[in-house]
C-alpha cells in the first residue's frame, strides 16, 4: 500500500469510527447529555462525517464530543505503533510500600473489575534468607515476546513503537499466549465482561482495548490511547512514591511525574536489572534493585485488607519466625 | 467382485452384522446419544455462560479438553502408522485387523479435534485461522497438520475399502434401498479389472507410505505446542519423540481393547485369533519399555538437575498430597503392567492382555493429564491468588459431561461404522493367501474354518 493510500484509507477509518461513536453515544444518552447540559455555542467550523448508513453528515465541530477511550486511530495504525518511539518502563523497587494505588487507577481506567489485575504487586522472597519485597508487575511487552510467536492468528502483535497489544476482535481465545508468557501476565474474560453501558458501546480499538470481549485475552497494554495525547498511564501517574518511570528509549527520558531523567543514566546507575532475564524474552520493563530501601516490607502489609492479606500470608509469617 | 471360498466364508459370516441393526446395537446407539445429549447441555451451558462453567482459569488455562485432544489424536496417530506398517510390509496376519486400525485412525481424528473447539474460548471465529494465519504458530502448523492428516486417512480407509464396497453392492445383501445405493456409489464401479486392481493397489501403497511419516510429524507438532514454551514439564526436547511414542504406545492398546470387543461381540474368534493378541501383546511391550524408558529420563533429569522450577514440577508429581497416586498409577498400569502380562507365558492370554491394554490406556490418560495441569499450576512467578479454583485446577462437571460425551460419540461411531462395513476386511484377506504363499503355512493353524 502506497504511504497516501494508507493516509486515506485511516482518515476514512476515522472518521467513521468517530461517527459511530458520536451516534453510539447519542444513542445510549450518557455523553449526550453532558454535552448538551453545557449547551456549546456552535463555532461555525464544521467537520464531515460519514453516518453509520454511509451518508457524509456536516456538524459544526463544538458538538463534536471528545471522549476518553474513543478510537482515534485506524485499525491499522493501532498495528503499527506511534512512530518514532520506543517505549520503556522502570520500576524502582526501592520505593514500592505495597500501595495498591497503581492497581486501582489502571482498573479504573480499563473499566477493569477488582478481581481482574492487569498490574499486580508480588511479594517476592529471591533466596531463602533474603528479605521479601514488594514487586509490582505488569506486561513487560517484551522484545522477543513468547506470546507473540504461538499467536495462530497475530491477534496479539507487536508494534515498532515496543508495545505488544491484543486485537480482541480477532482473537479465538485460544489462550496459547497465556501458556507461552513466562510471566503470567495475560487474563481471560472467562464470562461476559460486566462494562457500563456507554463503554459497552464503544467502536473497539486495540489502543484502548475497549470494550471488553468475552473469550478473549487482555492484558496491560501500555496505555497508548494516552501515550498519543502524551499522558501518562494511570500507575504512573496514580504511584504516591514514584515507582513507575515510564517514557521513550529513543528520546532516553523517562519520568514518573515529579522528575524527568535520563533512561541511560538511570539504569547505568541503579544497576537496573530485567525480570529473568535467561529467558530471553528482553523486557521493555526495567527493575531497580531494592536497595536501600523506604519502606519497611510490614508497611505494605498490615493494612491490607483480609483477602489480599492473605496472598502474601506465608512469607510474611516466615519473615517473622 | 468374485471371491474366493475363503473370502466368501468370512464374508458369509459377517454379513449378518451389516444386514441388521440388532436389539443390541440400539440398545447401545440410545445409550451414547443419551451421553451425548447431556454433553450437548453442558456445552448449551458453557456458550451461554461462558467458560466460567469450567474449571479453567487464568494459571491453568488447558484441562480436561486437552487432555482428551491429546488423548484422541494421539490413539488415530497409531491407527495410521500401525495400519500403515501393516500394509507396506504385507505383514500376513495383519490382513484381518488393518480395518479396525484404519476406523479407531478416523473415529479418534474425528473426536479430538472436537475438543479442541471446546477449549477456544471463540469458536465462532475459527474462520479467523484461515484468513488471519500466522505461519510462526505451532498452533498453525497443527491445524494445517490435522487437517492433511484427516484427508490422508480418510482416503487411506476409503482406498481400503472399495474392493469390499465392491463385494458388498454384489452380494445382494438385505437392506434398504439408500444403503444399497450407497455401497454401489462408493464402490466406484470397481470389478475387479487388472488395471483397477493395480491403480489402487498403487494407491495405497502411496497413502501407507504418506501416512505413516505424516503421523510422527503430526504428533511431534502437537508435542511442541508444549515443548516450544518455556514452560517448566514442558520445555523439552524429548518431548516431539515422547508424544509419537505416547500415541502409539496408547493406540496398540485401545487396537488391542477393540479387537478383544468385538471378537466377544461378533465371535470372531477366528479372524482376531490368539495369535494376533500375543502379536499385538508383544509390540506393547516393546513400546511399553520405550515409553518408560522416556519417561525415566525425563523425570530423571529434571530431577537430577533439580532447576528450581523444573524439581518444583517433579515435586508435585511425586508428592502424595498433590499428584504422587497419579503418577504411581500412570506409571504401574501404564509401563509395569503391560510389559508383566505380556512377558509372563502364563499371563500371556487374549482376555489378560486386553485387560491390561485398557488399564494402560487409561493410566495413559492420567499421563497426559499430568503432563498438562501440573505444569500449568507452576508459574514462574509465585501465583499469589487467593482464589482456590485459580490456584488449583478442578474439572466441572460440564467438563467431565463432554469428555463422556466424547467418549460416547467415540463408541457410537463405532458402533455405526461396524454396521456399514464388516470389521474384518473379505477382498483383503484374498491378496495375502494369492501374494504371500509361505506366510500361509504359518498362518493356516489359525484358520480353522468358521462353524
Ligand atoms: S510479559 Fe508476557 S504477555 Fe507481556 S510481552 Fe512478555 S510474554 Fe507477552
Ligand atoms: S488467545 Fe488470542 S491472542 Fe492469545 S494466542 Fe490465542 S488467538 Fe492469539
Amino acid at each position: 500500500m502506497k504511504q497516501e493510500e494508507i493516509n486515506d484509507k485511516s482518515r476514512r477509518d476515522f472518521l467513521k469510527t468517530a461517527a459511530i461513536a458520536t451516534l453510539a453515544t447519542a444513542a445510549c444518552g450518557s455523553l449526550a447529555c453532558s454535552c448538551s447540559s453545557k449547551q456549546k455555542a456552535a463555532t461555525g467550523n464544521t467537520v464531515k462525517l460519514l453516518s453509520p448508513e454511509g451518508e457524509i453528515v456536516e456538524i459544526d465541530s463544538a458538538y463534536l464530543n471528545h471522549q476518553e477511550h474513543m478510537a482515534i486511530v485506524s485499525k491499522l495504525e493501532a498495528r503499527q505503533g506511534i512512530a518514532g518511539k520506543k517505549f520503556v518502563m522502570v520500576v524502582d523497587l526501592a520505593r514500592c510500600k505495597n500501595a495498591r494505588k497503581c492497581i486501582t487507577a489502571c482498573q479504573k481506567w480499563h473499566y477493569r473489575p477488582e478481581e481482574t489485575e492487569w498490574l499486580t504487586v508480588k511479594l517476592i522472597k529471591d533466596s531463602d534468607k533474603g528479605a521479601p519485597y514488594w514487586f509490582p508487575k505488569q506486561c513487560f511487552h517484551c522484545d522477543n515476546p513468547p506470546c507473540v510467536k504461538v499467536c495462530p492468528v497475530d491477534a496479539t502483535f507487536k508494534r515498532q513503537d515496543g508495545l505488544v497489544l491484543i486485537d480482541n476482535e480477532r482473537c479465538i481465545g485460544c489462550k496459547f499466549c497465556m501458556a507461552a508468557c513466562p510471566y503470567s501476565t495475560r487474563v481471560f474474560n472467562w464470562n461476559e465482561p460486566e462494562q457500563p453501558l456507554d463503554i459497552k458501546n464503544l467502536v473497539y480499538s486495540a489502543e484502548t482495548g475497549l470494550p471488553a470481549k468475552v473469550g478473549t485475552v487482555e492484558k496491560c497494554d501500555f496505555c497508548p490511547d494516552r501515550a498519543r495525547e502524551g499522558l501518562l498511564p494511570p500507575c504512573v501517574e496514580a504511584c504516591p512514591n514514584g515507582v513507575f518511570y515510564f517514557g521513550d528509549e529513543n528520546e532516553d527520558t523517562v519520568t514518573n511525574g515529579d522528575e524527568t531523567v535520563s533512561f541511560s543514566q538511570l539504569i547505568k546507575d541503579r544497576a537496573a536489572y530485567r525480570y529473568m532475564e535467561e529467558l530471553g524474552t528482553k523486557p521493555r520493563v526495567y527493575y531497580l534493585p531494592p536497595k536501600d530501601r523506604q519502606f519497611p516490607v510490614e508497611r505494605g502489609y498490615e493494612d491490607l485488607p483480609e483477602n489480599i492479606k492473605e496472598r502474601f500470608k506465608d512469607i510474611m509469617e516466615e519473615k517473622k519466625s | 467382485m468374485e471371491l474366493n471360498t475363503y473370502q466368501q466364508q468370512a464374508f458369509e459370516y459377517q454379513r449378518p452384522n451389516i444386514e441388521k441393526f440388532g436389539k443390541r446395537a440400539w440398545f447401545w446407539t440410545i445409550f451414547y446419544l443419551l451421553w451425548i445429549v447431556v454433553g450437548g447441555y453442558a456445552l448449551y451451558l458453557q456458550i451461554a455462560k461462558g467458560h466460567g462453567v469450567t474449571g479453567m482459569r487464568d494459571n491453568v488455562v488447558w484441562g480436561l479438553f486437552i487432555v482428551n485432544f491429546i488423548f484422541f489424536i494421539g490413539i488415530s496417530y497409531a491407527g495410521a502408522i500401525i495400519a500403515g506398517l501393516l500394509h507396506l510390509f504385507r505383514v500376513p496376519w495383519g490382513k484381518p485387523i488393518i480395518r479396525l486400525a484404519q476406523m479407531m485412525t478416523i473415529i479418534s481424528v474425528v473426536v479430538g479435534p472436537v475438543f479442541i473447539l471446546l477449549c477456544v474460548g471463540r469458536f465462532d471465529r475459527l474462520h479467523h485461522l484461515f484468513i488471519y494465519p500466522r505461519l510462526q504458530s505451532p498452533m498453525t502448523w497443527d491445524v494445517l497438520a490435522i487437517l492433511t492428516y484427516f484427508v490422508g486417512s480418510v482416503l487411506f480407509l476409503y482406498m481400503a475399502l472399495i474392493k469390499d464396497f465392491a463385494v458388498y453392492r454384489d452380494a445382494k445383501l438385505n437392506v434398504p434401498k439408500w444403503k444399497q445405493k450407497l455401497y454401489n456409489a462408493l464402490s466406484l464401479g470397481y470389478r475387479g479389472g487388472a488395471s483397477q486392481k493395480r491403480h489402487l493397489i498403487v494407491s495405497q501403497n502411496l497413502l501407507a507410505i504418506i501416512m505413516i511419516p505424516l503421523s510422527i510429524i503430526v504428533s511431534s507438532i502437537l508435542s511442541w505446542i508444549f515443548g516450544m514454551t518455556l514452560r517448566p514439564g514442558w520445555h523439552s526436547t524429548i518431548f516431539g519423540p515422547y508424544f509419537v511414542l505416547g500415541a502409539l504406545y496408547s493406540g496398540c492398546g485401545v487396537l488391542i481393547v477393540a479387537m478383544w470387543v468385538y471378537r466377544k461381540m461378533y465371535r470372531l474368534e477366528n479372524y482376531f485369533t490368539n495369535r494376533h493378541f500375543t502379536y499385538l501383546g508383544y509390540i506393547m511391550m516393546v513400546l511399553a519399555a520405550g515409553y518408560g524408558y522416556f519417561t525415566f529420563s525425563e523425570y530423571f533429569t529434571s530431577w537430577f538437575g533439580s532447576e528450581r522450577w523444573d524439581s518444583e514440577v517433579i515435586h508435585k508429581l511425586f508428592d502424595p498430597s498433590e499428584y504422587g497416586w497419579w503418577t504411581l498409577f500412570a506409571n504401574l498400569a501404564g509401563i509395569l503392567l503391560p510389559i508383566l502380562i505380556v512377558a509372563i507365558p502364563k499371563t500371556r492370554t487374549p482376555g489378560l492382555i486386553s485387560l491390561s491394554a485398557f488399564m494402560m490406556v487409561m493410566a495413559l490418560w492420567v499421563k497426559r493429564y499430568l503432563i498438562i495441569v501440573p505444569t500449568l499450576e507452576t508459574p514462574l512467578l509465585p501465583m499469589q491468588d487467593t482464589r482456590a479454583e485459580y490456584v488449583k485446577y478442578t474439572a466441572t462437571w460440564p467438563e467431565w459431561a463432554l469428555t463422556f460425551a466424547g467418549i460416547a460419540t467415540f463408541l457410537l461411531f463405532f458402533t455405526l461404522m461396524s454396521k456399514f462395513v464388516t470389521v474384518v476386511p473379505v477382498s483383503g484377506l484374498e491378496e495375502t493367501r494369492t501374494q504371500h504363499e509361505q506366510a500361509q503355512d504359518i498362518l493356516k493353524k489359525d484358520k480353522v474354518q468358521p462353524a
